[in-house]
């Protein structure tokens, strides 16, 4: 009935949240270790960090940025599938604004680009919350709507060509480095804390659980749902913008058919294995940030032990469904009454045949 | 009658993160009997069920069904062992026909095709059988709840029940269903059915059953015959020590009803009224005042509440606060105002059971204040607590999921949710719906005190007592329409409000 053991529990449990998805990213960390021995080393070159561990957190950015809005909009009880397209729309229309200026490598021009494509995010993301918050669409429809004509809209900006582009400072969203780090590593985790911050210092987190959680009784405590889903989608978006960029940036080009193609689902996984239910409600960042970064180890290491590439995709469904096992509890209660029952065949194994027996009778 | 019991439990233990729901727990049933499971909520009556039924698996002690250890995997095999349940919501499927839902699951088949012609037959066999007057091909929603509810037992029993499990199965039944469910259940009875019997109803359970067992906090308090226990008994039993104004649960005393200094009315609605959910209805209400809203359920009681909340839109009528004609467009509005409503249906419009007590009780003023102005966790922790000690909220720990309290628990954390707003008017909408007596007293209290500190309350209840022992004033409605305005004086009985009720017109 006091305070203290009370708060006590509370980090327990939090702890207990990421404690799985932790365990699966170190496992196939250590994975990687049996078979690249020098996996963990990192050198300075030339003022700039290498090695695999550099590599996952940087080629993963991307994936973290648009798992977070994907994050906030599945604790709604919402989901977003055209964040895939707002990646290519975003890289498309900030390549094309610096193709076509004067003085590419400028940084006005690279901050012009930048603006235009984060404008666009905000009305992609806001023409979602409209159909979703205040139309009634199914979240999975409305999206699915940009999801599709996005792509072709990207395909439209790039006039279904590559556009290449040559900008210093454009290229350091994605692939360049700033303090001996990679620039996209230091975003996404900036974006990762600011999403943090933002949901768990205001009262902001609590009322989008509690949306998702129980909508209608939700808004019977006043809570203004619909701004709240519209707001989420915008940020949605948004984080998909600036994952466009960082992609574009790191080819110094955009591609409007293959940019963030299928990341959305790869967002969604990544959601699910940090922790965040499809059903809306309790959602965590840090656990996110580790599904991210779990799949995207996941594809270094696909490479890395040199799986042939007719066997990758397989691969990755079973260590997937694997991570999803040992992230569900009630799979890891029934493995260990499994193993209960069979430390002591005696009792209660006896008492469901039992139980069957009748059935026949 | 002392034959081997059908069902025996013993030492059972349950864990909830953080709740020891089940400590210990012995249990018996015999075949032939109804017995009753009393306790107050919280005590682990539901648990005790659940585990049975294997929707939670035990975490410790012993099930022996017909004189075999077993352990239940899950509500399927329960029901294969012939442990069958019928619980307070029914839970069937209202868009399929009567003789589908008694037979969804194990449909009667011949060459691997569903036999129709075979199932309606049975079915109708099954529903004459208990007496009942049931159109099999009729859709199960085209019946009141009351024959649903049957129907879902006519289902349990079709199944070869053994042991039927009926889990406050009265608590939307009116007076004339209630009797037409203990007739069926005293057929079962005698055709050798163990009857586990829930309710929070103290004269059901001593017309219908046989025996209780009265658990306490999670423990087993005693195993008694009905003829040995008398009512005053039971209840301190249930509570576990002499609550004091016991004698007030019995209905001794009403409360005192002085009308409160009329001043100008707190809210006035006139002629406010919704096409389909209640007909224009005038309603004003003053602070200290308790208006009270009898009528049988669906009599649009909730319907005229949730008008008065902004959580329907009205279609006619005007309402005034404190004289100035508002337009409550929302409950939002409403909450501005300083209007509560606490829902009737807990679960679904109420709390958002997979966050903690804590953010339970400070969601509405957080809604209030906005995402960008949180209340600090010292204040909400604060908050909790105090409201935790002064509606006795168990178990006491602010961080355990909504979810895993009993239900009149769950009723208080739904009131301390818009207490700690201070609204000027309060609405009740059933609040001491299947909860236990204990805590069903403590919320009658609380709202006496309310009323009297200031706060107009409009207590919404389909027990009559309780609405002429609390109110100033009862509105009376019946087919979605305030058929009378009656003062609460002496004159004023239960009796002539439910004649009030069944004829549509004012004594």
């Amino acid at each position: 009935m006091t305070t203290a053991p009370t708060t006590g529990r509370g980090r327990a449990v939090t702890r207990y949240r990421l404690f799985w998805p932790a365990v699966v990213l170190a496992l196939l960390l250590l994975g990687n270790l049996a078979f690249t021995p020098d996996f963990f080393a990192v050198h300075l070159k030339d003022g700039h960090l290498y090695g695999s561990t550099v590599d996952i957190l940087h080629f993963g950015a991307p994936l973290i940025l648009v798992s977070l809005g994907m994050t906030l909009v599945i604790a709604t009880g919402g989901i977003d599938l055209s964040v895939g397209s707002t990646v290519a729309i975003a890289g498309a229309l900030a390549c094309l604004h610096i193709s076509e200026a004067a003085d590419p490598a400028s940084l006005g021009t690279v901050l012009g680009a930048i603006g235009i494509a984060l404008v666009t995010a905000v009305l992609l993301g806001a023409a979602n919350g409209v159909l979703v918050a205040r139309i009634g669409v199914q979240p999975i429809i409305a999206t699915l709507i940009l999801m599709v004509a996005g792509r072709g809209v990207a395909q439209l900006i790039t006039d279904g060509q590559i556009i290449t582009i040559t900008s210093e400072p454009y290229k350091l969203i994605g692939g360049g480095y700033w303090l001996g780090m990679p620039f996209a590593i230091l975003l996404s985790g900036l974006v990762a804390l600011l999403a943090a911050l933002l949901t768990r210092s205001t009262a902001l987190g609590l009322l989008l659980e509690s949306v998702g959680g129980n909508p209608v009784a939700s808004r019977l405590v006043g809570i203004r749902a619909m701004r709240l889903v519209g707001l989420v989608y915008v940020f949605s978006a948004l984080c998909a913008a600036v994952a466009g960029l960082m992609v574009s940036s790191n080819v110094s080009a955009a591609d409007g058919n293959n940019a963030g193609l299928w990341i959305e689902l790869d967002a969604i996984l990544a959601v699910v294995i940090g922790g965040t239910s499809l059903n809306g409600g309790r959602f965590s960042i840090g656990g996110t940030v580790l599904g991210a970064l779990i799949i995207q180890t996941l594809s270094t290491t696909v490479y890395t032990i040199g799986i042939p590439p007719e066997t990758t995709l397989v691969f990755k469904a079973f260590v997937v469904i694997t991570v999803c096992l040992i992230q569900s509890p009630n799979f890891r209660a029934k493995v260990a009454r499994r193993g209960a029952e069979r430390r002591s065949p005696g009792q209660p194994r006896a008492a469901t045949t039992t139980t069957n027996r009748e059935v026949g009778a | 009658m002392r034959q081997q019991p059908v069902l025996e439990v013993r030492g059972l233990r349950k864990e909830f993160p953080g709740v020891v729901a089940l400590d210990g727990v012995d249990f018996r049933l015999f075949p032939g009997e109804v017995h009753a499971l009393m306790g107050e909520n919280g005590a682990g009556k539901s648990t005790l069920i659940k585990v049975l039924t294997g929707v939670h698996p035990a975490d410790g002690g012993e099930v022996v069904l017909a004189g075999e250890r077993v352990r239940i995997a899950g509500p399927l095999q329960a029901q294969e062992a012939g442990i069958s349940t019928v619980y307070q919501e029914v839970n069937l499927c209202p868009n399929l026909s009567v003789a589908e839902n008694i037979f969804i699951g194990r449909e009667p088949r011949r060459l691997g095709l569903i036999d129709w012609a075979e199932m309606r037959r049975r079915a109708a066999e099954l529903v004459r059988t208990m007496e009942l007057d049931v159109d099999v091909s009729a859709p199960l929603d085209s019946y009141s709840i009351a024959v649903q509810q049957l129907v879902a037992i006519v289902r349990a029993v079709g199944v070869s029940a053994k042991v039927l499990i009926l889990d406050e199965p009265t608590s939307s039944l009116d007076r004339e269903e209630v009797s037409q469910l203990f007739t069926v259940m005293r057929r079962l009875r005698d055709q050798g059915v163990a009857i586990l019997f829930v309710s929070h109803f103290l004269d059901q359970i001593y017309e219908i059953c046989d025996r209780m067992t009265v658990l306490r906090n999670g423990r087993l308090e005693g195993e008694y015959l009905t003829s040995e226990l008398d009512q005053v008994g039971l209840v301190s039993r249930m509570i576990g020590a002499e609550l004091a104004g016991l004698d007030r649960l019995a209905g001794g005393h009403r409360r005192e009803r002085s009308v409160p200094a009329t001043g100008r009315p707190f809210l006035e609605a006139e002629g406010l009224a919704r096409q389909g959910a209640v007909a224009p209805y005038d309603l004003a209400i003053s602070p200290g005042e308790v208006i009270g809203l009898a009528g049988l359920l669906g009599s649009g009681r909730t319907e005229a509440a949730r008008l008065l909340f902004g959580a329907d839109r009205k279609d006619g009528g005007t309402v005034r606060i404190d004289g100035t004609e508002t337009d409550l467009r929302s409950p939002r509005d409403a909450i501005a105002h300083g209007i509560a409503y606490c829902s009737e249906n807990r679960k679904t419009e109420g709390l958002v059971g997979e966050l903690t007590v804590r953010e339970n009780i400070v969601l509405a003023m957080q809604a209030a204040r906005g995402w960008a102005r949180p209340l600090s966790r010292t204040v909400q922790d604060a908050l909790a607590l105090r409201w935790i000690r002064a509606l006795d909220i168990r178990p006491g720990d602010p961080e355990a999921l909504v979810r895993n309290l009993s239900g009149g628990n769950q009723q208080k954390v739904l009131l301390a949710r818009w207490l700690i707003t201070d609204p000027k008017l309060l609405i009740l909408d059933e609040p001491t719906r299947g909860i236990d007596i204990g805590a069903k007293a403590e919320i009658q209290k609380l709202v006496a005190n309310l009323a009297e500190e200031g706060m107009a309350v409009l207590f919404i209840s389909a027990e009559l007592e309780e609405v002429l022992r609390l109110s100033h004033r009862v509105g009376v409605l019946r087919d979605r329409r305030m058929v009378a305005r009656l003062r609460n004086d002496d004159a004023l009985t239960p009796e002539r409000v439910l004649a009030t009720i069944a004829s549509g017109a004012e004594r």
